[in-house]
């Protein structure tokens, strides 16, 4: 279940401690931006300490490391996969030859350090032009592949546009990582709204991305968390509806009938599916089994 | 008659000061007053000895006191709040009598019963006429309300008004009515308006601030009391504050008509009662600009006295009256019992302020605080200083979780049925010490009183310790 | 490690620790200010010993002023302390 990803700065001890109370499902521990060049040795130490030593409950645990193109990719890994984090967060991916090289390491780390192969996945940042040109290719470029995760700021810069609240100009963006991330079977997170106090923008943008398909959203603050996490979750009317998808399965199954209406319309396999997503999601939020 | 002085001390001679005499001074001024010291400077300057300051708070502006304290000119202090700069050398022993401490409502309530006797009551007043008409709503050091003045001046022996805004007889809009002053006396200023009033009070940004605000708000919320005619209290400081934001959403969201807002007023409760939410606040203190404006120009931003506000024997208060406070703790123990007096080293940092006050008298007590500050858990096995009994406190509200105070199982239940995380206090002093690692306390105090705070009952509730 | 000329690291903040480290001619040697001292003096200087050992740091000073940091923050400000002390080049 990962509907909301908050950034937490890897070189503040008092946000780490307490990133587990803030209510997102997944922790995003930043090594890149949020941390600058002559305190990325600290921040490493911080965060290897604090992920041995913190408990963070349910939380998914996220490191952004820093890209490829700099000195100090190699040296993140080092530290902080000993402390089995559920993914990596590369930035600015640019092509299915990055998430390869990317794989390689984790593998040699993996063997180095004894841990399960393929264990540490990732989740592609993509945030420039031809990033999300090759959505699908990253999408498609390694089994560890998690998700794309679509990073707006980044990338309107590297469009030569405005970022707007509206995001007219990310609207191609949007959905090309959802479509290459959805062809490869993977999720699809949108980028965070950056309006901290607006959260009627926040509630409009998060809603939005939904519609589109994502899958969730990445905050930068807190405060985004709540709403985030509403709105990715299934309504009511979605788990019901996917209820009575599975009562009228059983009652066919008991009639011993081959094709299923509900509410007049056949239940084909794609209706099953999202059914069985959607009460996977609320039994997960909720905490208990709507599929036993 | 004339009452109008040339000098603080004319005005001061004139009342009869004497040797041994109580004089006593109101807060309004906050951390920009100048009048304490300046009577004090006066005093000493007079060979004035063993006098005792009745403030009813000092901050750490009054530092100054420390050096009159030392050199004989003051040896007794009673007050509802001390800062750390004045707190650290009562606790380091510079007094050799324990100072006195009281709650806002039960100052005003032993000064007019006649308990706590005042032989010269110093009155600062941001704006005053010549007879003493004075207000706290005008002027270049106005404060808005002079709530915490009122009982003070009403039985006081002698009552001086300080003023730097000498306006013409009669002043149309006072607070303090010249029926009650003796004298009045200008002076170039009476307080720095940056540490009267701050210009805007913030939200807070602290994330842990913003989830213990989101969770106490969801308990108000489930408690059942945020309806139509609800009032509300919460404090200045961080996630209190934030509370208010959220408090504020569900109201606007659910079109709530609440009746008043009670407490130190900011900015952000102007807001709450411009927008709708509130018929009305009850004002005692004002903290911000903003407050202050809206004292002066809004008819439904009523001042009130400290008596009316919160006394434990007037015939009904506002805190009376209220429905939710929120506060803050600097330690709070498993039997819910708050300290707001103490830092975790023994020094006086505090006091009650209203906190005994509203937390007794509103029927839901939301204490909001982080699980630790900086490694010294909040939630303890014993408080150091009982400053708010443990019977008045309903919620405790962490960003780990929500205790109910076992006396309000029906409290429990509804938060539960909100799927909100209620968690025993035992449970959260556990994650505490999970969390920051168990200490091996070495802290010692001796057996010297400095402190005694007096509960509502106006008698001895605690006693606080000199350091070593 | 060997310790070869003085280093920081952490910050003033609450809930950190400010290491400074510098180079000793004989032993460990802990001077440390803490908000947390009455509660927590012996085992910070405990955990910042059980550090230096782990490191193979035998000969240091330690100059640390601590506002409530948790075991994990202490560990991880004297390990980048004792990295940055121990590299060729003088950190910037």
């Amino acid at each position: 279940m990962r509907r909301s990803m908050l950034f937490i700065p890897s070189n503040n001890p008092n946000m780490i401690v307490n990133g587990g109370v803030l209510g997102a499902d997944s922790l995003i521990f930043d090594l890149e931006d949020a941390v600058s060049p002559d305190e990325k040795d600290a921040a490493r130490d911080l965060l290897q300490h604090a992920l041995e030593a913190v408990d963070f409950g349910k939380c998914e645990i996220i490191v952004r490391i820093n890209g490829l193109d700099t000195p100090y990719w190699e040296e993140d890994l080092r530290a902080i996969l000993p402390m089995k984090p559920d993914a990596v967060m590369p930035p600015k991916v640019c092509d299915a030859a990055y998430i390869q090289t990317l794989d390689e390491k984790l593998t040699e780390l993996e063997t180095e350090f004894s841990l399960e192969q393929g264990r540490t996945k990732i989740i592609a940042l993509l945030e420039t032009a031809v990033g999300v040109e090759n959505a699908y290719a990253v999408a498609a470029a390694s089994p560890r592949m998690a998700a794309l995760f679509l990073g707006a700021e980044d990338l309107t810069a590297d469009l030569r546009c405005q970022r707007t609240k509206e995001g007219g100009e990310i609207q191609y963006a949007r959905g090309r990582v959802v479509c290459g991330a959805r062809a490869a079977g993977i999720e699809a997170y949108d980028t965070p709204f950056t309006d901290v106090q607006d959260l009627e923008g926040l509630e409009r943008d998060a809603s939005y991305a939904k519609s589109l398909g994502f899958t969730g959203k990445a905050c930068i603050s807190p405060a985004h968390v709540s709403t985030v996490n509403r709105i990715f979750s299934p309504s009511q009317a979605d788990i019901a509806y996917a209820k009575d998808v599975f009562a009228a399965i059983a009652e066919a199954k008991r009639q011993g009938k081959g094709a299923i209406a509900l509410r007049g319309k056949m239940i084909d396999a794609p209706i099953v599916q999202r059914a069985r997503l959607v009460l996977e999601a609320a039994s997960e939020i909720e905490g208990v089994d709507y599929l036993a | 008659m004339r009452k109008l002085c040339d000098t603080l001390r004319t005005a001061m001679e004139k009342a009869g000061l004497q040797n041994g005499m109580t004089i006593s001074f109101h807060h309004h001024l906050r951390n920009g007053d100048y009048v304490l010291n300046m009577v004090l400077e006066t005093a000493a300057q007079m060979g004035l000895r063993d006098l005792t300051v009745n403030a009813s708070s000092v901050f750490d502006c009054h530092a100054p006191l420390v050096d009159h304290i030392q050199n004989g000119v003051v040896t007794g202090l009673e007050a509802n709040y001390i800062s750390s700069a004045v707190g650290r050398a009562v606790s380091e022993g510079v007094l050799a009598k324990p100072v006195i401490f009281r709650s806002h409502g039960t100052r005003p309530s032993d000064i007019l019963s006649g308990r706590s006797h005042i032989d010269v009551a110093f009155v600062a007043a941001p704006t005053s006429d010549p007879m003493g008409n004075c207000s706290g709503k005008y002027g270049p050091s106005a404060c808005g309300s002079l709530g915490y003045a009122f009982a003070d001046a009403q039985r006081a022996d002698k009552v001086i008004v300080v003023t730097d805004n000498l306006v013409d007889y009669p002043l149309t809009d006072a607070s303090i009515t010249e029926d009650f002053v003796d004298f009045v006396v200008k002076v170039d200023a009476i307080g720095d308006p940056r540490g009267i009033v701050s210009g805007t009070t913030r939200m807070p940004k602290d994330p842990i601030a913003l989830k213990i605000a989101d969770y106490a708000a969801q308990a108000i919320d489930a408690s059942g009391l945020l309806r139509d005619g609800f009032s509300f209290q919460t404090g200045a400081g961080g996630a209190s504050l934030a509370v208010a934001d959220y408090v504020k959403r569900m109201m606007l969201e659910r079109k709530i008509q609440g009746s008043f807002a009670l407490g130190g007023i900011t900015g952000y409760m102007v807001d709450m009662l411009e927008a709708g939410c509130f018929k009305a606040i009850q004002d005692v203190q004002c903290f911000d600009l903003r407050a202050v404006q809206s004292i002066r120009e809004n008819p439904n931003h009523m001042e009130i006295t400290a008596a009316q506000y919160a006394s434990p024997t007037a015939k009904s208060t506002a805190a009376s009256n209220l429905d939710v406070v929120v506060l803050g703790a600097t330690q709070i123990d498993t039997d819910f019992n708050v300290n707001v007096h103490t830092d975790s080293n023994g020094y006086i940092i505090g006091g009650s302020g209203g906190h005994t006050d509203v937390a007794e008298e509103a029927k839901l007590t939301v204490i909001v605080a982080p699980l630790s500050r900086a490694r010294m858990s909040i939630v303890v096995d014993k408080v150091l200083t009982v400053s708010t009994p443990g019977k008045s406190v309903d919620l405790l509200v962490t960003q780990y979780g929500i205790a109910v105070n076992p006396a309000r199982p029906e409290l429990a239940e509804a938060l539960k049925a909100a799927r909100l995380p209620v968690k025993d206090i035992q449970e959260l002093r556990q994650m505490a010490v999970a969390i920051n690692g168990p200490a091996v306390p070495r802290l010692q105090l001796t057996d010297r009183v400095v402190g005694q705070v007096l509960g509502r009952d106006s008698r001895v509730q605690d006693v606080i310790y000199a350091v070593k | 490690m060997e310790i070869k000329h003085g280093a920081m690291a952490g910050t003033l903040e609450s809930s950190d620790i400010m290491v400074t480290i510098l180079p000793n001619p004989d032993g460990i040697q802990i001077d440390l200010t803490s908000s947390v001292e009455q509660y927590y003096g012996d085992s910070i200087r405990a955990t910042m010993h059980r550090t230096l050992e782990a490191l193979g740091v035998s000969s240091a000073r330690i100059e640390a002023v601590d506002h409530g940091a948790l075991d994990c923050t202490i560990q991880a400000r004297l390990t980048t302390a004792v990295r940055r002390a121990s590299r060729e080049e003088v950190a910037k």
